[in-house]
């Protein structure tokens, strides 16, 4: 395994760990609503799967795609719906 | 290449930090979709192999059935939301690793199958989660004979056939579809036995896993911005876990594996009990006469819809110059902040919205505590009772208010199944009755006193 990526994925969990322990309680379904979104992220692994050609891989990369973009489009909009609700009086 | 997704990764971690208030929570949100957007344009140009014309279509289904459904879903409806939306992630990590797997020769196998039976068993849980919440599965856990061997059994299965994979006796493809099979019945058969209160642990662990199946996906295909999001993703539904376990006062395994709420729990040594019930009318009365209230909502509130009204005897009371405080337990609703996001909906400001270590000083000077739809998390049983089922969960101290309001409809016990002992407490009064109407009786008597 390469040892760059393993790096950044034990920083990367280091770093969320710290920025979401500082969300509120109040915010916390719109938290796991945006960060679903955010791991609609699949959705770039998705684009390079589908290359031209037409083979198993490039309709398993489409169908991939369709499910990450849901995710990302679907999670950011309800989560700005949701965060809009919050005002203070 | 990698510098975009960097530019991607670092607005996703910005926005995730403005989502630590409420009032730079909008931006930040922004932010992150931002850094998608500049992810996937990246990709979109960093290559000339790939089917544009097939990505645009992918595009277009996947946003229109995105932003339909989040246009439409009410905010009751939220946790199935976030379910199948965990579900899509995970579906989609696995689906990538397919692709891989099929396409690249030599990808290291035992990754593949890493990516595949999370994203898989995320996929077929987040199903059943969905299917509970939605009402199509029932609520209740069911379990069967051998349930855990069942789950032993696919587990062990999957592990087995990942070390000869190593032996090298079994072709590669076969393996595959295997651990696929055996990942959507894992998947399945660890969701299905949980009831329907122990849901929020459920969607923020599939939260967690659809993030990690997306980092182990990044692994795979050596994409940083798949494994610095999937990672902050996973430590998200992680954190979140564990704060719903800690409001439950239970252990993960004990969750995953306990199926509590099947068990009906009825020693018959319950003390009697001296309940006083109240008409609106008095209720009013001893509201009008209190500076400070704190209502503490449940969720047989938000199933009543009555948060407005919650929201309109609150207003009435400030008119009147009178304090009102929201104390919201943690596994108050049916997922992480669900409650929050209901009253929000319902114009309570965000300030008033207080968290259980927050609201629970504030008790000791509070007048009335007006406890809407809430039952276990008000039980005074959980601090000294020790033979109670819910003993040393976290509970809201309502007891120490100089008045406690109890609206239910029934006395029909909570979901931990057991008798409520604040009911019978000298400070306790109950008015029962539907939560919208009586909201409504005391919104008027309060005007008119």
């Amino acid at each position: 395994m390469d040892i760059n990526l393993l790096t950044i994925f034990i920083l990367a969990i280091f770093v969320g760990n710290e920025v979401i322990s500082k969300v509120p309680p109040t915010l916390h379904t719109p938290l796991m609503s945006g960060s679903n979104a955010i791991s609609g992220i699949a959705v770039v692994g998705a684009m390079l799967a589908i290359e031209m050609g037409g083979t198993l891989g490039t309709y398993l990369g489409l169908a991939a795609l369709i499910f990450a973009t849901i995710n990302v489009v679907g999670g950011f909009l309800v989560t700005d719906r949701m965060l809009k609700m919050f005002k203070k009086k | 290449m990698n510098l975009f997704y960097l530019i991607a990764a670092t607005c996703f971690i910005i926005g995730l930090k403005r989502l630590s208030h409420p009032k730079t929570a909008r931006s930040g949100n922004i932010i992150a979709a931002v850094g998608m957007l500049i992810a996937i344009v990246a990709t979109l140009v960093s290559s000339d192999i790939l089917d544009l014309r097939l990505i645009a279509i992918g595009l277009i289904i996947g946003s229109t059935i995105g932003a339909l459904v989040a246009a439409r879903v009410q905010m009751t409806q939220m946790p199935q939301m976030v379910a199948i939306f965990n579900g899509f992630g995970g579906g989609a990590s696995a689906l990538v690793a397919s692709s891989e797997f099929f396409t690249t020769t030599n990808s290291p196998f035992l990754i593949v199958c890493i990516s595949v039976l999370i994203g898989t068993l995320t996929f077929s849980g987040s199903f059943i989660a969905f299917g509970k919440l939605q009402g199509f599965i029932s609520g209740k856990p069911i379990v069967f004979k051998g349930q855990q061997f069942f789950n032993a059994l696919a587990f062990g299965g999957i592990i087995i056939l990942l070390s000869i994979n190593n032996l090298g006796t079994l072709d590669s493809q076969s393996i595959f579809y295997a651990v696929l099979a055996l990942s959507f019945l894992l998947g399945m058969g660890l969701v299905i036995p949980i009831g329907g209160a122990d849901m929020p642990v459920v969607i923020s662990l599939l939260n967690a896993y659809s993030g990690i199946a997306a980092a182990a996906t990044g692994f795979l295909i050596g994409n940083n911005g798949l494994i610095i999001s999937g990672s902050l993703v996973g430590a998200s539904g992680l954190i979140l876990t564990n704060i719903m376990c800690k409001g439950m006062n239970r252990s993960l395994a004990n969750v995953i594996f306990g199926a509590v709420g099947l068990e009906v729990i009825s020693d018959g040594s319950q003390k009697e009990m001296n309940i006083k019930s109240y008409s609106t009318t008095e209720a009013a009365m001893i509201l009008d006469s209190a500076e400070k209230i704190i209502i503490v909502p449940g969720y047989g509130l938000a199933v009543a819809r009555a948060q407005y009204a919650a929201r309109e005897v609150a207003d009435a009371l400030e008119a009147k110059g009178k304090k009102v405080l929201y104390g919201i337990h943690p596994v108050a609703g049916r997922m992480p902040g669900h409650m929050n996001v209901l009253l929000a909906e319902a114009n309570v400001s965000y300030d008033l919205l207080k968290s259980l270590d927050e609201i629970n000083p504030e008790f000791e000077d509070c007048d009335v505590a007006l406890v809407l739809g809430a039952n276990d998390v008000v039980n005074p049983a959980a601090r000294h009772d020790q033979s109670s089922p819910i003993y040393g969960m976290p509970i809201l101290d309502v007891d120490k208010s100089r008045t406690v309001i109890i609206n239910k409809r029934t006395m029909n016990p909570g979901f931990a199944g057991i008798q409520n002992e604040l009911f019978g407490y000298d400070n306790s009064i109950m008015v029962f009755g539907d939560a919208k109407d009586m909201l409504k009786d005391l919104l008027k008597e309060i005007k008119e006193l």
